[in-house]
């Protein structure tokens, strides 16, 4: 059966550190950060950390920064560019994916949770391992294959109109919150794609100036690769880019539908 | 099959080529379910009665049960369809999944057929009450 429960090595254990705001603080916020060294042999914990908000920025990012650098330097996750464009920092706050360079702190009700992205292999604290994901992306060739030589000396040309297909595709940054916030990729994500590779196999399906659409609907038509979507919308729902990776599935449904009737 | 390395264990056995149209029959059934099953329940209460003789006599009719056998067979492909999916996204242990499936067609087909071969005795007269 799909595994419903968390490995024995992988259950939550109690006795977390608990990082208290500075005496006098105000406006204290509490943070329950999910923690795990695999150094230490020891089950994951949540540590708690008290910031006072006064002192903090606006967003969930500037908060993680701050413990790091004021109260556990140990504390690890990934971030990088700080406005939702890189992709790094996705994280699940409060039971919801999202990049925490975007996601505001007042916006997070009560105490804020804070764990790696769902249903990933764990490296260190909230870092996960994309070694899957990325291997995945590899495996559609994401880049434009065409049968027609380059032409000499200038770009491929392409319409405004064909051009303007590709918006709401191009615009993901393979944060992968789509992908681990979705059931069906959760249970299954050995064969099935997820949102987040198939809405880039569509970026490709839909460009004007791919020429391998055929070969790139035969990999795709599968039980497992493709149809394990069972449009259950939570991609659709988490994007931090508001993309619809649900609508691009849908769209290689009908163009697989559509070369057969 | 490359399991040594990430790209080889997703590219695995390679793309099975089919699922198409699986999921196009699953909407097509559907479709044939909302319009046979309507059918069916304003045609059962427009009966003036409900008694044995009523209802035989009813599916006797060409028509009727004609209608009747489509509603099985889209009823029944559509369950097949859709259980086989449900299987597949929960058991993953190979031996356990290839047993549900087979269990599975075999109680849709079984099902299915001794619906068909009842209707069909009715509609030949082969039941007196």
């Amino acid at each position: 059966m799909a595994e419903f429960s968390l490995p024995k090595n992988s259950k939550i254990k109690s006795g977390g550190k608990v990082h208290k705001a500075e005496p006098g603080a105000s406006n204290v916020k509490t943070f329950k950060v999910y923690r795990y060294d695999p150094d230490s042999g020891e089950n994951p914990r949540y540590d708690k950390f008290e910031l006072d908000l006064d002192e903090t920025g606006p967003m969930v990012l500037d908060a993680l920064i701050k413990m790091k650098s004021e109260q556990d330097p140990s504390l690890t996750f990934r971030r990088s560019c700080r406005e939702g464009i890189c992709g790094s920092c996705a994280m699940n706050m409060n039971g919801k994916n999202g990049l925490a360079c975007t996601t505001a702190i007042e916006d997070c009700k009560g105490e804020v949770r804070i764990t790696p992205l769902p249903h990933m292999d764990v490296i260190k604290d909230l870092v996960p391992d994309f070694t899957h994901f990325y291997a995945q992306y590899a495996s559609i060739q994401p880049w434009l294959k065409t049968v027609t030589p380059a032409p000499s000396g200038k770009e491929r040309l392409q319409s405004p109109e064909d051009r303007a297909k590709l918006d709401g595709l191009y615009e993901c940054i393979l944060c992968a919150c789509c992908s681990t916030s979705c059931p069906s990729y959760w249970w299954n994500s050995d064969k099935f794609l997820g949102p987040a590779i198939l809405l880039q196999a569509y970026r490709w399906l839909a460009d004007s100036r791919d020429e391998f659409t055929g070969e790139r609907l035969d990999e795709l038509e599968d039980p497992f690769r493709l149809y394990r979507c069972h449009t259950i919308m939570n991609c659709a729902n988490v994007c931090p880019k508001g993309l619809s990776p649900a609508r691009a599935i849908a769209e290689i449904k009908k163009m697989e539908v559509e070369r057969q009737i | 099959m490359g399991t040594g390395t990430g790209i080889g264990r997703v590219r695995g056995l390679g793309s099975a080529k089919h699922g198409s149209l699986h999921w196009w029959q699953q909407r097509l059934t559907a479709a044939g379910n909302v319009i046979l099953l309507l059918w069916f329940v304003v045609s059962i209460f427009r009966l003036p009665v409900l008694d044995y003789a009523t209802v035989t006599t009813w599916i006797g009719s060409p028509f009727v049960a004609v209608a009747l056998v489509l509603l099985t067979v889209s009823v029944f492909w559509h369950l097949r369809l859709g259980l086989q999916v449900f299987i597949e996204d929960y058991v993953h242990d190979d031996a356990s999944r290839v047993a549900a499936l087979l269990a599975l067609n075999f109680y849709a087909v079984g099902s299915a057929a001794l619906a068909i071969f009842s209707i069909l005795k009715i509609a030949f007269g082969g039941v007196h009450g």
